[in-house]
């Protein structure tokens, strides 16, 4: 998904010369067709990651469009206080790409894991964010960051994700019908819950529905809602910390509308990962994988 | 266009009452910047429109944030702030908080008060200005005690690879912060030196004369432009020259009279 969207970064960046992208030096190889062909929309801000948003709401000011570049933490906690007061109180049209959504970049360790990003994105005001699944989503994200003028976090993959069955793009988007539960997921860890739903069917006949969130700042209540009212069991899952992530986006809606419901929650349990592992492996130790989602859905 | 010295003069009247009004803090942070704020608003920035939609405009923005009443008091000698506004500064419902900010206050560019931020800013800005090929310059002021800060330094090396010569930073050099004598806190010497190896000209100038200021600021450099700025904190008003306890107290009685008398000296 990282691909598709910088894809529609270089096409729109030929049309908008307002277009400017900054990378805290990174994107080797999937920025090279952007840089090769569009040097004038382009900067290097080097490893310096406070001066980059700085800079990034000093262009907006002025008159950019910017997109900055990073992957896993560097691009939001490490300049936070950049994002707060010099992008977001200015509303300036700055747009934060991640890549390295979770346990993207597993192996290189916990100081690459994004799993806590969304947290810490969603306690601040004037920042939309964005949660793609695969690459069509990336790019309807994309679009949807185009067209709003602040702030905007965009969390991806670093890669071949599993290209989901779309029936129509939205921020809430039904990936899969079902009556017998729902789950509510954001990501690329939903092709985990399309697995785990498949051999609940298979064993069973049953089907729990799937959404996934595209889009988790500003939330749909109205959808949201109209989907908890209609679920009695209800597994939220995430590559991310259970705290402040999709389940407490849920769960503060199911407080503020008074819903009686009951919310699972399956996620990174308040921990950082020291164990070596890719990102298959890592979601299978901390019980956010196919097999974990199954048995809560058994449950 | 008055006198610089006699806008200073204004500037730091306004300064006074307004910290004494709203029992605040910095008032000699805001001294030590008064003269070259002054020459910044009442000379180089004097046929400025502060239209955001010129992109052609100077544009000034106060990197060491706490020093916002000088930039409110400067604004309102232009007649881009009110008296009433002015009057309500730092008290409850006003939109002049201690640290300058850019919401509902006309001519103030960008918001600050988190040091090290405003500086990366202007920055960003120049580098916009460059971009689209527009005219002006940007001018950042930030405080000595500031440059503590790494971003600062980020900064420094990305505008001098990108030869923002649009880009002129004025450190005010008063020697001092909040808790003490900044090379009593990091080794914070030779600060012209230290911005020279980073690929900026460098002039240094007595932060006080009004002359020296205005010669450095409109400097056709060639690369991005520091202009260290010696002055001292509190200036002005003698009993807070270099004393850091006005970094903090607000002049009340006494206090408020003496110095309301030596500032109209």
């Amino acid at each position: 998904m990282r691909n598709a969207f910088i894809d529609e970064l270089y096409c729109e960046a030929q049309k908008n010369k307002d277009i400017v992208l900054l990378t805290g030096d990174l994107g080797f190889g999937c920025l090279n067709k952007y840089i090769e062909n569009l040097p004038n929309q382009y900067i290097n801000c080097g490893i310096g990651e406070q001066n980059m948003l700085s800079v990034a709401a000093g262009l907006a000011i002025n008159g950019k469009k910017v997109f900055v570049y990073s992957i896993g933490n560097f691009p939001t906690m490490r300049c936070l206080e950049q994002i707060r007061n010099d992008c977001a109180y200015h509303n300036a049209s700055v747009n934060i790409i991640c890549v390295g959504a979770g346990f993207s970049y597993g192996s290189l360790g916990m100081s690459h894991h994004a799993t806590e990003d969304i947290a810490i994105m969603n306690a601040l005001p004037n920042v939309n964010i964005y949660s793609p699944a695969d690459e069509k989503q990336a790019r309807y994200s994309f679009r949807q960051m185009l067209n709003s003028n602040g702030v905007n976090y965009v969390r991806l993959g670093k890669g071949r994700e599993t290209i989901l069955e779309h029936k129509k793009l939205e921020d809430i988007e039904c990936i899969c019908d079902g009556d017998n539960g729902v789950i509510l997921t954001t990501g690329a860890i939903c092709e985990e819950c399309i697995i785990a739903n498949q051999e609940h069917f298979n064993e069973t006949g049953k089907k729990f529905a799937i959404y996934t969130f595209v889009k988790l700042k500003p939330i749909n209540e109205d959808t949201l809602v109209k989907i908890l009212n209609k679920y009695s069991k209800i597994i939220t899952v995430e590559e991310h910390n259970i705290i402040g992530g999709l389940n407490s986006i849920v769960s503060q809606i199911v407080t503020k509308y008074g819903l009686d419901k009951k919310i699972i929650a399956v996620g990174l349990n308040d921990t950082y990962s020291s164990i070596v592992g890719d990102q298959k492996y890592l979601r299978k130790v901390y019980n956010m994988d196919s097999s974990y989602i199954l048995s809560k859905i058994k449950d | 266009m008055i006198d610089n010295s006699e806008f200073a003069k204004k500037m730091r009247i306004t300064i006074l009452n307004m910290i004494h009004n709203a029992h605040a803090s910095h008032i000699a942070s805001a001294f030590s910047v008064v003269d070259i704020l002054a020459v910044l608003y009442n000379e180089i920035l004097a046929d400025n429109d502060f239209d955001s939609k010129n992109m052609d405009r100077n544009q000034v923005v106060l990197s060491k944030g706490h020093a916002g009443s000088a930039v409110y008091s400067a604004l309102f000698q232009r007649g881009l702030v009110s008296k009433a506004d002015i009057g309500n500064y730092y008290l409850n419902g006003s939109n002049l908080s201690g640290h300058v900010s850019h919401k509902g206050v006309n001519g103030v560019e960008v918001s600050t008060g988190s040091l090290g931020h405003g500086v990366c800013v202007a920055s960003g800005m120049a580098l916009a200005k460059k971009m689209s090929n527009n005219n002006g310059k940007v001018f950042a002021i930030v405080g000595d005690g500031e440059c503590q800060e790494g971003s600062v330094w980020e900064m420094a090396m990305l505008s001098s690879a990108k030869k923002l010569n649009n880009l002129v930073v004025v450190v005010d050099k008063n020697n001092m912060q909040a808790m003490g004598k900044c090379m009593d806190v990091t080794n914070c010497d030779n600060l012209a030196e230290k911005w020279k190896v980073f690929g900026w000209n460098v002039i240094e100038v007595d932060g006080h004369n009004y002359e020296q200021i205005k010669d450095a600021l409109i400097y056709n450099s060639d690369k991005p432009l520091c202009i260290i700025a010696n002055t001292i904190k509190g200036r002005g008003v003698s009993f807070m020259e270099n004393e850091l306890l006005w970094h903090y107290r607000d002049p009340q009685e006494e206090f408020y009279t003496r110095a309301m008398e030596e500032l109209n000296k």
